[in-house]
């Protein structure tokens, strides 16, 4: 007889997500993933100026405002054929790159460390013997005695005041629990440490955007940022300074702290490398556009199938044919009218809510598919296509973290590991030093263009009758997120968000098929049904957000996670 | 432009997603705030939307943070709350606010890193409807100077009073 759990919401950020699991014998043997909130935003924007709808579309999240306000003017641009200056494609690029390493510190230290690091444990760990396990880690110079001997005091008046505020919900003392008492000192140490470098990235956004968290500098045609290098209000050469020394602090935290904790994590977690793997078509969007039009790109992207790497096929540029015509939402399993596929042009957001019905609707997201067959987005996909790309960069920082890892496990660790949790705890890790180092090259390719004597960055849109059809893509901390827009005589006449964790968290579509986190939960063992980390640890491995895949929360539930197993 | 340590030691915060009506009085209390009134050197307002550990920066250290929001308390829609110092930790113990999660992990790591604010006070109104609109409902449109009013006793109170912009220092709407 199979075991029923419900874990709502999974998200510790704002979101509502609901998973349900059906355990066997330990295993989970079936699956379902919900949105609990419905979005209509696209009601919202409908009859607009298309050069307001980034300011609205900012709103959808509450962790990545930023992206849907870039993707936004992009799909403007792309229906208008606007050509935007490349200063503020590179101005942009540096928000984005900055954003998506400020993301991933804060997914892995702070919304995710805690489904494997045992805080309570780390207070019975030797601080020198600690440190030295640290030195034979990585070369960070602040794992030393005295820090870590603080961070261990600072535990441990706040396990005995009996107010673990950020770590109430842990999951302390749990059997999936592996990592020693010292391992544990050192991620939690990292954990704060990481709070430092995360305000640095956070900061740079900020000064390009000049506010955070909306940010205010976007333009449909460009960027609201004046370069003048004399005056004092615009983008002066000392701000553009003082951007390059915040770069610089961040690049050793995240070469020497980040990629090898998440190896140290992956080799202590050997097993979670054989779970989690799902949906194994893998799909993202090339990203840091250098020219005017997005034809050419620092980082490529593209779409794998099964896994398969030599089946990389690549998406090219923001008019890709490729990927505007694959993109279809179902919402057979979704509370919307109609059970068809469609395209997001012709999409409707029509609600029409029934009960959670395990065969038939029971989700608020709808699933998307890509030429008729579920994908996978995120770091994971966005990593394992640009090693298919043959990305240098991507390479090497991903061989950093699997010969780490396969030095401390003792045994080499295939590529094929990746399908997996940690896989894409891994890849996130990658992504963000892949995206550290574009901040450096952004810069610097802003730099020279100015030095040419470019300041320009801004073009004016201009509006035609009639109707034109435009998408914008972007490779998101979370994956492809693409809007879709419709302008009709100057107005929004449609606008659909097809955002990451519609991919990820996505229902069964028109076949039946299930979602990647859905898949992905198959087999996962369950050692206690009560206590259902090995669940969450599978579903937090995808980041998930749902404040963006779907909208609304007024429920006054009084947990912050229920767990009931039926 | 935010390029050190915030320097203002009072921070008014309005959370809330104003594509969702009431959902964002918070937002609309901080505007009014923003437009109707002339703040002292000290005070800082943020639009934190309805974003969490982004804000991490923006709340620490701060002397004074005062929050705006809407507040589900099962009481009448419309309902002032207010909540300071000892019942400040319930708010954020339990689930009342759809930011709750978002704000509560901030202040929780702030603690812990011991940069909290010396104090936090959480002003709202229990909100009448969430239905998607970028308008708030005639109800909350109606009580929404009752919340601006609270957050102005507050800022008072704490040695900051605002004072409110007679008609030819209003700046014209664009």
């Amino acid at each position: 007889m199979a075991t029923r759990i419900t874990v709502d919401p999974v998200t510790r950020i704002e979101g509502h997500l609901r998973i349900d699991c059906e355990v066997d014998n330990g295993k989970v043997t079936n699956a379902w993933s919900s949105g609990q909130m419905w979005r209509g935003i696209e009601l919202i924007l409908q009859g607009r100026d298309p050069r307001d709808a980034w300011v609205f579309t900012q709103r959808i999240c509450g962790v990545c405002t930023t992206v849907h306000a870039i993707v936004s003017v992009r799909a403007v641009e792309n229906a208008l054929q606007l050509e935007v200056p490349v200063n503020a494609q590179y101005i942009r690029n540096l928000i984005v790159a900055a954003h998506a390493v400020h993301d991933h510190i804060v997914h892995f230290y702070h919304l995710s460390a805690l489904d494997w690091v045992d805080v309570v444990s780390a207070l019975s760990a030797d601080p020198a013997a600690t440190a030295k396990l640290a030195s034979t880690l990585s070369d960070w110079p602040r794992n030393t005695v005295q820090e870590l001997t603080a961070v261990q005091q600072r535990l441990k008046k706040l396990v005995e005041s009996g107010q673990l505020g950020i770590f109430a919900n842990g999951y302390w003392g749990h059997p999936a629990m592996k990592l020693t008492p010292e391992v544990n000192l050192l991620a939690a140490t990292h954990y704060l440490q990481a709070l430092e470098y995360q305000r640095i990235a956070n900061q740079i956004v900020a000064i390009l955007g000049s506010k955070t968290p909306h940010i205010q500098n976007l333009a449909v045609g460009g960027v609201a940022n004046p370069i003048n290098l004399d005056s004092q209000s615009t983008l002066t050469l000392e701000r553009l300074f003082h951007i390059k020394s915040l770069i610089d602090q961040l690049g050793d935290f995240v070469r020497q702290v980040y990629l090898v904790d998440v190896a140290a994590v992956g080799a202590f977690y050997a097993d979670w490398t054989n779970f989690g793997a799902g949906v194994t078509n893998y799909l993202c969007v090339p990203e840091m556009p250098l020219d005017g039009m997005g034809t050419q790109f620092e980082l490529p992207g593209g779409y794998i199938e099964n896994g398969d790497l030599s089946t990389f096929k690549p998406i090219t540029s923001f008019q890709d044919a490729f990927f505007e015509q694959g993109v279809a939402e179902s919402s057979k399993h979704a509370w919307y009218e109609g059970s068809a596929s469609l395209h997001p042009y012709d999409g409707e957001t029509v609600p029409q809510y029934t009960e959670f019905q395990d065969d038939g609707k029971y989700s608020w997201v709808k699933a998307p598919t890509f030429n008729g067959k579920r994908a996978q987005v995120g770091p994971l996909a966005n990593v394992l296509c640009m090693v298919a790309a043959g990305h240098e960069p991507t390479k090497r920082y991903l061989d950093t973290v699997v010969s780490t890892a396969s030095a401390l496990a003792g045994t080499q660790i295939p590529l094929t590991a990746l399908h997996s949790t940690i896989g894409r705890h891994a890849a996130r890790a990658v992504r963000c030093a892949v995206y550290y180092e574009s901040l450096h090259n952004q810069w610097q390719l802003l730099m020279d263009n100015i030095g040419r004597g470019d300041y320009t960055t801004f073009n004016r849109p201009t509006f035609m009758k009639g109707e034109q059809r435009g998408f914008g893509i972007h490779e998101a901390p979370r994956g492809v997120l693409s809007h879709w827009v419709v302008i009709r005589d100057g107005k929004i006449a449609n606008y659909q968000a097809v955002v990451p964790s519609t991919w990820n968290a996505g229902p069964r579509d028109e076949n039946d098929e299930m979602g990647p986190y859905e898949a992905s939960l198959i087999g996962n063992p369950v050692a206690d049904p009560e206590l259902p980390l090995e669940v969450i640890r599978t579903v937090h491995s995808f980041d998930p957000c749902l404040a963006c895949a779907i909208h609304m929360v007024d429920d006054r539930k009084q947990e912050i996670v229920r767990v009931k197993a039926l | 432009m935010k390029e050190s340590a915030p320097t203002c030691p009072v921070l008014v915060l309005g959370m809330g997603n104003i594509l969702l009506q009431d959902e964002g009085l918070g937002i609309r209390a901080l505007e009014v705030l923003q437009h109707d009134y002339e703040l002292p050197p000290g005070v800082e307002l943020l639009d934190g939307g309805t974003t969490g550990m982004g804000l991490l920066d923006d709340i620490s250290r701060r002397r004074h943070l005062i929050v705006l929001d809407a507040v589900q308390t099962g009481a009448p829609p419309g309902t002032p709350v207010v909540m300071r110092g000892e019942e400040v930790p319930v708010y954020f113990g339990i689930r009342v606010t759809p930011h709750q999660l978002g704000l509560s992990d901030v202040l929780a790591t702030l603690e812990l890193s011991g940069e909290q604010p010396g104090s936090v006070t959480v002003l709202g109104l229990v909100p009448h409807s969430l239905e998607l609109s970028l308008e708030l409902s005639g109800a909350i449109e109606a009580k929404l100077p009752e919340l601006v009013d609270l957050a102005v006793s507050e800022l008072t109170q704490l040695g900051y009073a605002p004072t409110k912009k007679g008609p030819d220092t209003l700046i014209a709407e664009d």
